[in-house]
């Protein structure tokens, strides 16, 4: 396949596919964040994500956050493929999603919760 | 010269695949960024995309095996917990870190955020590659999801940055070390 070929059979790929997994990361970040927040102040989501007893509450809320956001992804990609969608207001909560993550994964701002 | 069991798994976590990847994200944001930007004139060659592709997934391997290794190696030998009585923490680095106001910092900010923040790069390294492996040189024609994807990749160097930091001065103040003994060389006595 010469490179104008290879051009034009991928110039019309839809944005649909990079968005779900924009939005994938995004969300399975924040839910990461979150499950943290929640372990830490209850006692008993604490003991609900004890999935592996020597790494504790670690292990429910890293495998939780993951297996949700491969869920989201699978499902936004069967979704919007072959779709164009709005990227940039995806894109931009997308980040500010992951931006949340980064923050609230923080212990002192946790802990204001 | 000898290491631990325990030392030896906090290198191959830290310094191997966490190290690795750090050293890693400089090279993806650049590659990103100048080859792929709309109005870049480099040419991206199919070679170029190979080679990006496989740096990026090598990178989310990387990111993987460092949170698994830490996740469930590493940690449950640093939150072990001592016989009731016990004096000496030397084995039990949580613990030893809690036993002294100058150093509890070090695991109720550092390590509650480390064991967390470093999770953010792996998700956000596995989806740069899956997109950048769907989308290639088209990245140039979807402006948003280039610089949305440098964002994340951004990120998660901030991430493991942080992380690389904490896991450093940590394991300087309160090492995780224990198990069988590796002999690496013998020396001769002076």
């Amino acid at each position: 396949m010469s490179p104008q070929d290879q051009a034009s059979s991928t110039a019309d790929l839809t944005n649909g596919a990079g968005a779900a997994a924009l939005l994938a990361a995004g969300v399975g970040s924040f839910l990461l964040a979150v499950f943290a927040i929640a372990a830490d102040h209850a006692t008993s989501i604490k003991n609900l994500m004890i999935f592996y007893k020597p790494t504790g509450p670690l292990s429910g809320v890293t495998t939780s956050a993951i297996v949700i956001w491969l869920a989201v992804w699978a499902i936004l990609h069967m979704r919007w493929r072959k779709r164009t969608v709005m990227l940039g207001s995806i894109a931009t909560i997308a980040l500010a999603l992951l931006a949340l993550s980064l923050v609230f994964t923080f212990p002192p701002v946790g802990d204001l919760f | 010269m000898e290491v631990t069991t325990r030392g030896l798994w906090t290198l191959i976590h830290g310094m191997g695949f966490g190290g690795l990847y750090l050293l890693a994200c400089s090279g993806a944001l650049v590659e990103i960024y100048r080859r792929y930007a709309p109005n870049s004139e480099l040419v991206a060659t199919t070679l170029d995309e190979s080679f990006l592709r496989l740096y990026l997934v090598a990178m989310a391997i990387l990111a993987w095996l460092s949170v698994l290794t830490g996740a469930y190696i590493v940690y449950p030998w640093y939150r072990a917990l001592p016989p009731a009585g016990l004096t000496d923490l030397g084995a039990f680095p949580q613990r030893l870190l809690m036993s002294n106001p100058n150093t509890v910092g070090w695991h109720s900010l550092g390590m509650e955020w480390k064991e967390h923040v470093a999770w953010l790069a792996p998700i956000s390294i596995t989806m740069a590659a899956v997109v950048f492996i769907r989308y290639g040189r088209n990245l140039k024609q979807h402006r948003s999801l280039r610089n949305a994807v440098l964002g994340f990749v951004f990120v998660s160097f901030i991430a493991a940055g942080i992380a690389g930091f904490f896991g450093a001065e940590i394991d300087d103040h309160a090492p995780v070390r224990g198990g069988a003994t590796i002999q690496i060389m013998r020396g001769v006595k002076q």
